[in-house]
Formats: structure tokens, C-alpha cells, sequence
């Protein structure tokens, strides 16, 4: 079946009321963005509240679908065949045209839903559906009519064109990015924060990421594992600008100083200070992490609770009630999780206690913090100053 | 950059790197044309196949060429037990070969053959008596490496080839050459080598070419089919510029062989020297030997591979920390590290589990200055006392 359009709904921006424009618009954006990723000559376009993608010229159906599955805010993207109007036979000829393609032997049951937004249109729309719906049951003798559940609602839409469809492929739904600000993402290497990172961007945040490199105890590959899994996410946010902030020697000075069963709960309190700062610096509004409750030693509730101590800005964690396998499940969708399980080292694997602690003690942990006095202060500045930008797309 | 990872790979040659190019551009016909184009390349590959078998002292139909030595170790094990297996099927190889012997062991087992897996000594080498031992009447086959990829020790592939010729004269020798093609004088007829793998890059030729030597009464079933190239043994179109660029590069590797490779054994005897003096290092692959004169036993093993074990400390970091300062080595061999299992090698010749992680490669060539090893044992020196402090738990 040849399809010219696309048309494309959206539930939730709708009722946006006076903004809807704005929502538009940042969907349009978006939409462009992605059918960029697919090769041929898109126009996107709305009319009467409505999203199109016109195309003009050879395209590849499945790749067209996959680009714009990837577009948060669309609900669904319904393929659309468009006639020209020349008489009432003609189009009846042709809906019935698209009814035996579209669903060959069918022995479904239909429904003819007309719709006229050009209203110059000679017939009326419920004398379209009752036409049209005896030509299909004319020449498809299997098929019925059914108004109340029909298997198959066939929509024609008389506009400048007339536009015939009945499929909706269902889109990844939430709200176009850039819609609701920007946020910053701990990235690590795992499974977890990239699935974070897609879920906050699929309401609309944009997303920036932080990642934390400790060369050489990890590895050039570690990082690249890191770009790879941002850029497999930026295929849904847009471009991801990510910091790589080297953060070997902070790491050093905790374990030379700290008791080692609280190093990792001191390094991720030094992890979220640094993505804080850089976050204000990049008008972010939030921080993002993959924790879940429980996971691992530093996700206890505990846990949580001294880490989020140091930060102001709201801590983002979506996926704080899921399990790992419904995580899994996420990643397998977004495609981040063959990257993810590459045995490369993550900063957060290099020093761990045999015994971490589950249940922090918030003014213990600040006593052995201030046994860094001396040189944190100068450690956090130079990992800020030489913070490596690099934007991921 | 100090590149010390020649067992990996090498930097071709710049005459290899010119020739090729030439060849590319200038003698792109297919050999098998019947015009002056295919007839020019058909020269190329005669010519180099003149040139290498002049090298091994053999006969030009008994070199195949092919895509490297992974491909060259798959036709010589598969070839020869599929051709002879109506006269038996036992296999003997060693526990320290390439995962391309190794790996191809495994699937003729599955295919039922009986495979024998020889223990080494200590230094990594086959004895001549275990063999004999292991031999049977069913034996058709016997694959040992020459110089071990991992370690640099050398197996005695003249008595190796005698003891089963003497036991078994109709089992056919295959050798492993990969890393001693270049490194030392092989003649296969005289050494009673009836197979032997050699690659194009390790010896400062081109990626994607190797080739098999395969005595001419051996019976060899080939691999590839199709167009019967290379009197059917290996189907496909030549690559002639690999072709072309593997000889020139055995014609250079070969033409100041003795002073080359007795300037890398005297760099390797001063490396090993200076290493053991660092505190906690230990030196893999060399025989036993006198504490006070080591230059003998080097001599025992490879020019150009040294292994050595830091314990305390983590092979990938200290790659990475050598890695920092330009320096590049690989840890166990680079075709295995991207998966985390133990050395095959290192398990074989009982090294302590200890130190199983804690092994480096530095591999030498004939470009490697006496100014780069010493940076490294600086480097090293250097390096090692930070790691320990912070090693892992």
C-alpha cells in the first residue's frame, strides 16, 4: 500500500489549553529532528488541530515508523492514503480500492466514519458513510457493518484532498522534549540510568548528562560504552550534551581518607554535589539518577536519604519502584541494553568494600567528609575545570 | 607513542604501505582474466608466492594464501582431519594455542574427533616425550604452536615434528606460525613440517592476508568454495595487494634478519633484567635459569614477547596507566581481552591465581629503541608504587 501521509495523534498535548500551540510546535520540531534519521523528502505540518507528515518523495515505511516512534508526544501515527475527488463513483471506486488491499478476504467488521472539514463537499457525511459502506459491502462479500465495535473504523476525510485510513501504529506517547525544561542525567555505564534518562525526557524534559571517569582504573572503552549508550538515548531526547568529569582523584583521596565501608556512599554524595554544580551552571532544573530502592548497598533507603542531603535541586529517580527485571525490560525497548552489559569497569565498581554500608549514618558520613578537608575543595574545582563537553547526537 | 604490542599487530612497513598502494592503484585486473590486466595481477601473486616459498625453502604451489591465520589455522585443522579422517580420529594439540587452533579443536570435537590437550612445562613448552606418549594408532593430526602469543616460549618444533613422524609417519605436523614467522629461520621440509600458519600484519605487512603452507603430499580438503582459485585449495579472488604486501614484507623482515633479531634479544635480555629488579615482579615464559645470568635462558624464548606479572596489581589498570603516558601493551593477548576469562596460557603453565590478573604483554618489533624501553621501566617504576597504594580489596 502507498501512503502519501501520515497523520499523527497526540492525546495530552491537546488539553493544554492556551500553551497547545507551544506543545505543537515543539512536536513538529521534534518530528523533524527524527524523520532526518530517514531518508527521503518530509514536510510536517498541521492543520485544523491536527499533524501531518507529508511525503514527497520515495520513502522506506518501516524506517519512517521508526522515527517517528521515537518522537515523545505522539500517540499514535495512522498511515493515510490520499485520492483526488473527481465524482462520488470514483471515490467510492477508491475507498473500495483501499478496503480490498488493505484488508484482503477480510471477513471483518467495519464501519464508515466520514468526515467533511471542507464542507463546500457536495454529499453530507452521513450519506458518505452509508454510500460508502454499501460499496464495500458490495465488493467485499465477507465483510459487515458493525456501528457500535467495529473491527475496522475506515475514516475518509474530505479536505482539499480526500484522506482514507483505518490503521494507528501506537506512538511512545508523553510529551514532546523541550516541552518541560532540562534536567541532568548521572550516566554511568549500567542499565539503569539510561532508562532513567528516557523516562524523565519522555515528559517532555530535555536532557543533559554527567558521567564520571576514572582513568586509568577505567578504561577509554568504559567511555565510549558511555557516548554510545548516550547517543542510543538521544535518539528519543535530541542531543544530549555530555560532561565527562575525571573524577580519579577525588576517588583516591576518599579512599585514602574515609573508612572504606562508606566509600561509595561518599563518593556518590561527591558525584551528586559535581552534577549539581554543573547542572546550575546549565540551567537544569533537576538531577537524574537510576536508583531503585534496594538495588545495591548505596540505593537503600538509608542511603538515598544521604545522598539526596547534599543536593538542592529536586533528585529525578523514575525508576525508584521498579525492579531490575522490568528495568531490563525497558532497556531491551530503547535498545541501550546490549551496550550496557559490556564488561568495561564503571568508576562505581573500582573500590568497593566487601561490606558496604546499608544503613548510613548521616553525621557519621559527615565526620569522615571532613577528613578531606584539606583537599577536596581543590580536587572538585580542578574535576570542574576540566570537565570535557561533548555533544552526543 | 611507545608502541610495545607487536604481537597484536605491527605497523606495516612504509615500502609494504607504498607497494600496496601502487598495486591498487596501478594492478587492480582480476588473476584469473584472461587480458593483460588479470595477467599483471596473476604476476603479483606469482611472484610473491616465489618470494615467500624462497624464504621457507619450499615449493611455490605449496603456499596458499588466504585471509589471515585464524583463516590459514581453520583450513590446515579442518582441511586435514575432514581429508583424512578415514585413517583415524584422534587430534593432539597443546592447552596454550590461539583461540583459531583452540576454538577449531572445539568444533572438530563436536564433529567427533578425539582431541588430546598437552600440558606444558612451567615456560610454556611441549616435551617431545609427552607427545610421544599421547600418540596412537588413530592419531591423523598433531597442531603445536611454535611461539607461544601470550608468553614467547618457544616449542622445539623439529623434535616435536620428529617424534611423531618417527611414531606416526602418516599423521600430518601443522605449526601455529604466527608468531615466530619473522622472528626465526623456519624451514618447514627440513623441520618435517607438513602444515604452517602465517599472518600478514604481525610481521609489518597488511591486515586481511596470511597464508598456509601446506606440504605438497599432504592431503587437505579445502574450506572456502567457489571459483577454484589457488588450484581450488582456496576459492575467492585473490587479494592481490595483500598478496603483494605480505611478500615484500617477509622479503624486508628477512633481509637484516640476524642483526635485528639479535639487537631485540638483547633488548629483551636488558627489559627482563631491569623488570626483575623492580620489587614484586616476576617474568613469564623463560626456562629455568641462573638468578645471576638470564641472557641464556632468554635466548630460549621469543625475540620480541615479554611477559610479566605485577601482583597487587590489576593488568587493565596498569595498561591504562602505561596507556596515559603513551605507552601501549596489551594484557594476556589482545585477542582475548575482550572477554573476562582467564588466560588459557597463564592457567597452563601454573601461575598463581594471584597473579592471573595481574599479567601485562609487551611485545617488541624491530623499530623498538633501547630509549623506549628504558621510558618504561621509568614509567614503571614510577607507576607501580601509586597502584599498590591503592589496590583493590
Amino acid at each position: 500500500m502507498k501512503y502519501s501521509t501520515f497523520l499523527i495523534k497526540y492525546a495530552e498535548i491537546a488539553i493544554k489549553g492556551k500553551n497547545r500551540y507551544v506543545f505543537e510546535d515543539a512536536l513538529m520540531h521534534r518530528m523533524k529532528l527524527a524523520l532526518k534519521q530517514a531518508e527521503g523528502d518530509f514536510a510536517v505540518s498541521k492543520a485544523q488541530g491536527r499533524v501531518y507528515v507529508d511525503c514527497n518523495s520515495e520513502y522506506d515505511y518501516d524506517e519512517v515508523i521508526a522515527a517517528l516512534s521515537r518522537v515523545f508526544g505522539i500517540n499514535a501515527i495512522c498511515p493515510v492514503v490520499k485520492v483526488e475527488y473527481e465524482d462520488f463513483d470514483k471515490l467510492s471506486a477508491d475507498v473500495v480500492d483501499y478496503v480490498r488491499e488493505e484488508y484482503p478476504d477480510s471477513t471483518a467488521t467495519f464501519k464508515v466514519f466520514a468526515r467533511r472539514a471542507n464542507k463546500a463537499f457536495p454529499v453530507h457525511s452521513t450519506e458518505m458513510n452509508s454510500e460508502l459502506g454499501g460499496a464495500i459491502l458490495d465488493a467485499c462479500p465477507g465483510m459487515r457493518v458493525d456501528v457500535h465495535n467495529p473491527e475496522i473504523e475506515l475514516n475518509v476525510e474530505v479536505r482539499e484532498s480526500i484522506f482514507i485510513y483505518s490503521k494507528q501504529i501506537k506512538g511512545p506517547g508523553g510529551m514532546p522534549v523541550g516541552t518541560n525544561g532540562k534536567a541532568m542525567l548521572l550516566l554511568s555505564g549500567g542499565i539503569d540510568s539510561p532508562v532513567a534518562g528516557y523516562m524523565v525526557a519522555k515528559r517532555g524534559v530535555k536532557i543533559d548528562a554527567v558521567y564520571f571517569h576514572a582513568p586509568p582504573y577505567t578504561s577509554e572503552r568504559a567511555k565510549q560504552k558511555v557516548i554510545d549508550l548516550a547517543k542510543q538515548v538521544a535518539k528519543y531526547t535530541g542531543t544530549i550534551c555530555l560532561h565527562v568529569i575525571n573524577f580519579t582523584d577525588i576517588q583516591l583521596a576518599i579512599y585514602e581518607k574515609c573508612p572504606h565501608e562508606e566509600l561509595t556512599i561518599i563518593m556518590r554524595r561527591y558525584m551528586m554535589r559535581i552534577a549539581e554544580h554543573i547542572a546550575k551552571e546549565n540551567e537544569c532544573l533537576g538531577l537524574i539518577t537510576g536508583e531503585s530502592i534496594g538495588q545495591v548497598a548505596s540505593q537503600t533507603m538509608h542511603s538515598l536519604a544521604v545522598t539526596n542531603e547534599v543536593c538542592s535541586l529536586p533528585v529525578l529517580r523514575p525508576l525508584i519502584g521498579f525492579d531490575k527485571q522490568e528495568i531490563i525490560e525497558v532497556s531491551e525497548k530503547i535498545g541501550t541494553f546490549e551496550t550496557s552489559i559490556l564488561p568495561y569497569e564503571d568508576c562505581c565498581t573500582i573500590f568497593v568494600a566487601k561490606h558496604p554500608v546499608t544503613k548510613p549514618n548521616l553525621k557519621m558520613i559527615k565526620r569522615s567528609e571532613e577528613r578531606l578537608a584539606d583537599c577536596i575543595d581543590a580536587l572538585v574545582k580542578t574535576a570542574l575545570d576540566t570537565d570535557e563537553v561533548i555533544n552526543v547526537i | 607513542m611507545i608502541y610495545l604490542d607487536n604481537s597484536a599487530t605491527t605497523r606495516p612497513f612504509d615500502e609494504v604501505t607504498e607497494y600496496m598502494m601502487h598495486v591498487m592503484k596501478d594492478i587492480y585486473g582480476n588473476p584469473s582474466s584472461m587480458h593483460m590486466a588479470g595477467v599483471e595481477a596473476e604476476t603479483e601473486v606469482k611472484n610473491a608466492g616465489k618470494a615467500l616459498a624462497d624464504i621457507l625453502k619450499v615449493d611455490p604451489k605449496e603456499i596458499i594464501f588466504t585471509s589471515g591465520g585464524t583463516e590459514s589455522d581453520n583450513l590446515a585443522l579442518i582441511g586435514a582431519a575432514m581429508a583424512n579422517k578415514r585413517a583415524g580420529m584422534h587430534i593432539i594439540t597443546s592447552k596454550t594455542e590461539h583461540p583459531a587452533v583452540a576454538q577449531t579443536m572445539k568444533y572438530l570435537e563436536e564433529q567427533g574427533f578425539r582431541i588430546t590437550y598437552l600440558e606444558v612445562d612451567r615456560s610454556g613448552r611441549i616435551s617431545p616425550d609427552v607427545l610421544a606418549q599421547a600418540l596412537s594408532e588413530e592419531t591423523v593430526l598433531v597442531s603445536i604452536m611454535h611461539v607461544n602469543n601470550e608468553i614467547g616460549s618457544i616449542n622445539d618444533i623439529r623434535s616435536l615434528a620428529d617424534t611423531v613422524k618417527s611414531y606416526r609417519p602418516a599423521a600430518l605436523f601443522h605449526t601455529d606460525a604466527v608468531q615466530s614467522f619473522g622472528k626465526m629461520r623456519i624451514h618447514p621440509s627440513k623441520m618435517k613440517i607438513d602444515l604452517m600458519s602465517v599472518s600478514g600484519h604481525k610481521i609489518h605487512g597488511p591486515k586481511g592476508i596470511g597464508f598456509l603452507y601446506a606440504n605438497e603430499k599432504a592431503k587437505l580438503r579445502p574450506t572456502v568454495f567457489g571459483g577454484g582459485q589457488q588450484k581450488g585449495m582456496r576459492s575467492g579472488t585473490e587479494n592481490v595487494p595483500g598478496i603483494a604486501g605480505i611478500a615484500l614484507a617477509a622479503k624486508l623482515i628477512y633481509k637484516d634478519f640476524d642483526s635485528d633479531i639479535e639487537r631485540m634479544y638483547s633488548l629483551k635480555t636488558y627489559f627482563v633484567r631491569e623488570l626483575l629488579k623492580l620489587q614484586d615482579v616476576s617474568v613469564n615464559g623463560i626456562p629455568e635459569h641462573d638468578p645471576e645470568d638470564i641472557s641464556d635462558a632468554v635466548r630460549q624464548s621469543a625475540p620480541h614477547i615479554v611477559s610479566a606479572s605485577f601482583s597487587n596489581v590489576r593488568a587493565e589498570v596498569l595498561l591504562h596507566a602505561l596507556e596515559a603516558k603513551g605507552i601501549y601493551v596489551s594484557a594476556g593477548s589482545a585477542c582475548s581481552t575482550n572477554k573476562p576469562s582467564k588466560s588459557a596460557t597463564l592457567l597452563a603453565i601454573n601461575l598463581p591465581a594471584s597473579l592471573l590478573d595481574s599479567t601485562l604483554r609487551f611485545s617488541f618489533s624491530t623499530f623498538t629503541t633501547q630509549d623506549e624501553i628504558n621510558e618504561t621501566l621509568t614509567v614503571l617504576s614510577e607507576e607501580l608504587p601509586k597502584l599498590r597504594r591503592y589496590s583493590r580489596y
